[in-house]
């Protein structure tokens, strides 16, 4: 791609800025986002993301979007995972593995209801939000 | 019918302290005898920390906290809040009223971590929406280098590897050197036991290092940076090459960086896992293909670093600082922590904690906050003991240090240290010899064996250690444990072993009891040193279940079913399976 200068970096930046911001917001696509540090994968985030994966295919949710991120620094509850939808609240999950990713799309995703028992907590407030 | 609220519980499947099990029941039948079952839906969740103020409770989406809840207050709760849309002002949360900037209740502050766990490492452009290439973009336009460097010395930014030298100043002295080809190198030769803060980094946030090397580049006119990583970090290194590769595709890595003139790229060299190669000085030395050894300070990397050219080097979380500081001025930065020491640290917090994980927190947070509110407390409801910090670089906190303010200065006084970060949580069943032997076995095995003090000092502490816990040790050994170890400490070349006796001196300081039971009565209280333990059977307690026998992964228990049993000691490896595994507390450990 062409090398950006100072003004098409600030345009891309608005533009990305804007879709992040936008994620569970603006429309009815899911974000589930998958803590895949060297932390999460030891303790199973493959698992998950492969049943999260598998399970948006077999029930044809074209609607969801899978990322992966970092160590979100949560290690006594690996893997982590954030589910971000329109209708209900930013929520954390912590220890999924392939049943309760399994449940969250059951639950969370199809059933507007939270998966008791694995919800944790944001760490941190974020510095960009506030 | 869809939900309108939902109440979170803290803690209830892992929390025994707290009555959030019985608040968790009553809000269900408040909720049910008020009609609202279809629109509120109250679920259990992990542990939110605060733990002091428990039980908590969270109501969603609108975010209120409540603490303290107890089981009677869950109807005025439902009927309020949930049903009127008032919520109950005398239990919801308070923030203290000295709040450091940026700080919740959730005592934890993310500036190090801003991107880890938010974004996809392997995706530039989700770094760039949250204002990431915005501190390089400021330093290529708007700035001149002794502007940038003046912001850093303006921020207080000290360098987070352990030694928390002043950053600014560093990069003064390789900008005011004269040469014809001056490094930037990224310290990711991450060793201590315990932390792994920069792995996190440079997985979840690679791009913010890239940032800060190249506004580094434009400081002291650099125009190669080299990433020194070890290779016992294959993903952080894959999402290293992944960021560069990305960095170039958009020129801000390469030639005429935004336009500004500036040329500057990055490489990665990979270390081979010697712990000595994190200090900079063996750093250089593995990275121009030498043994990675150090050398006397000075000269400084600064003025003679790398192939004997000025060389800026600093530590990844350092410099994951900088991008921030760049963006939001040194000021900004300056407000956060403590007055000598700016800004965040990141802790990695391990051991016997309910909640380990990586945490950053402002400088000046305390070691009860940190154990406490955020870690959850000690795991399994044990006594806490004390917390090792800085690795086996560093040494004890004990309970009457819990309130000490925590930043360099404060850790150096009470003869700990910050070092990179790593704190392990230590309760009553941890002793304190086998830990600190642990700590110099590792240097002994680590220590580079160039100067003497180093490879003879720290091979003798250990022997001594060795034989406390085995229980041949003599008083003496106190004496010249102390001897070596401030031997070892004023004379050895480099920071691996001038801080090598730290574990020791400081143990001995604050628990110099335990080491005299060792000595003296040859008894190990915390039952870890194995030579000085013996398990056996209280014949009168012992009601015959037969339970430890199975348990037993030598088989030397032997008794009939209904009889008391007894344990073969010659065959016994002294595991504690059996002490784990007797309801009777008929096993005894002496």
């Amino acid at each position: 791609m062409e090398k950006l200068t100072v003004k098409t970096l600030q345009k891309l930046r608005a533009e990305h800025k804007e879709d992040m911001e936008n994620r569970g917001v603006q429309d009815d696509t899911i974000h589930i986002t998958i803590g895949m540090g060297t932390c999460g994968i030891a303790a199973g985030a493959k698992e998950a993301l492969n049943m999260f994966l598998g399970e948006a295919y077999t029930r044809k949710m074209d609607n969801i979007v899978i990322r992966q991120t970092g160590c979100m620094g949560l290690c006594h509850a690996e893997p982590t995972v954030e589910v971000k939808m329109k209708s209900m609240p930013d929520t954390l999950y912590g220890r999924v593995d392939g049943e309760i990713a399994k449940k969250i799309i059951s639950s969370h995703l199809l059933g507007g209801r939270l998966v008791s028992e694995y919800i944790f907590d944001y760490p941190a407030g974020d510095i960009y939000k506030e | 019918m869809n939900i309108k609220h939902y109440c979170l519980v803290c803690g209830v499947s892992g929390c025994k302290s707290s009555k959030a099990d019985a608040v968790y029941h009553q809000l269900l039948s408040a909720g049910d005898s008020s009609g609202l079952s279809g629109e509120v839906q109250i679920v259990k969740t992990g542990c939110f920390g605060l733990c002091g103020q428990g039980p908590i409770l969270k109501i969603l989406p609108d975010e209120t906290l409540y603490v303290g809840v107890k089981p009677e207050d869950a109807e005025e709760i439902v009927k309020e809040h949930l049903v009127k849309g008032k919520p109950v002002e005398r239990l919801m949360y308070k923030t203290p009223k000295e709040t450091k900037p940026g700080q919740s209740y959730r005592k934890q502050l993310r500036l190090v971590l801003r991107n880890c766990g938010v974004i996809d490492p392997e995706n530039i452009d989700e770094y760039i929406a949250r204002r990431g290439y915005t501190g390089l973009e400021k330093a290529l336009s708007q700035l001149k280098s002794e502007d940038i460097i003046e912001e850093l010395k303006i921020s207080g930014l000290r360098g987070r590897g352990g030694a928390g030298f002043p950053t600014g100043l560093k990069w003064q002295f390789t900008a005011e050197a004269e040469a014809s080809q001056k490094y930037i190198v990224c310290n990711a030769d991450e060793g201590d036991p315990g932390a792994y803060m920069d792995r996190a980094v440079l997985e979840g946030d690679p791009h913010s290092i890239i940032e800060a090397m190249t506004i580094a580049a434009k400081a002291v006119t650099a125009s190669h940076g080299i990433i020194y990583i070890r290779a016992e970090y294959p993903l952080a290194i894959s999402r290293l090459e992944i960021a560069l590769r990305q960095a170039r595709e958009y020129g801000l890595l390469g030639e005429n960086i935004l336009g500004s003139g500036l040329h500057f790229d990055i490489e990665l060299r990979l270390g081979a896992g010697a712990f000595v190669c994190g200090e900079e000085t063996a750093l250089l030395a593995s990275t121009e293909g030498k043994r990675g050894m150090p050398t006397p300070k000075p000269p400084f990397p600064a003025v003679k670093g790398l192939f004997g050219k000025p060389t800026v080097i600093n530590n990844v979380e350092t410099l994951a600082n900088i991008p921030l500081i760049l963006d939001r001025g040194g000021a900004w930065f300056k407000s956060i922590g403590t007055e000598k020491s700016p800004g965040t640290k990141v802790f990695a917090l391990t051991g016997k904690i309910e909640n380990s994980g990586l945490v950053e927190v402002a400088m000046g947070t305390t070691l009860r906050e940190i154990v406490y509110d955020i870690g959850g407390g000690i795991r399994d409801g044990k006594k806490f003991k004390a917390v090792q910090t800085g690795g086996p670089s560093g040494g004890v906190i004990t309970t009457d240090f819990l309130d000490t303010p925590i930043d360099f200065d404060s850790l150096t006084a009470i003869g700990s240290m910050m070092g990179s970060g790593g704190m392990i949580v230590m309760d009553e069943s941890d002793c304190i010899v086998d830990v600190t032997q642990f700590y110099m076995e590792f240097c002994v095995d680590e220590s580079c064996g160039k100067c003497a003090p180093c490879r003879i000092g720290t091979r003798r502490m250990q022997q001594i250690l060795n034989r406390i816990s085995k229980g041949t040790g003599t008083l003496d050994d106190i004496e010249k444990l102390k001897s070596i170890g401030l031997a070892t400490q004023k004379a050895s070349l480099c920071g691996l072993g001038q801080t090598a006796a730290n574990p020791v001196l400081s143990t001995l300081k604050y628990f110099e009891k335990e080491y005299l039971e060792h000595i003296e009565q040859r008894k190990c209280r915390a039952g870890k040193c194995k030579d000085l333990v013996s398990y056996t059977i209280d014949a009168e307690k012992c009601i015959g279940c037969t339970v430890c026998a199975r348990k037993c992964p030598v088989h030397c228990i032997t008794g009939e079913r209904k009889t008391a049993h007894t344990i073969d000691q010659s065959k016994c490896i002294k595991c504690g399976a059996c002490l784990e595994a007797c309801k009777f507390d008929a096993v005894k450990i002496a």
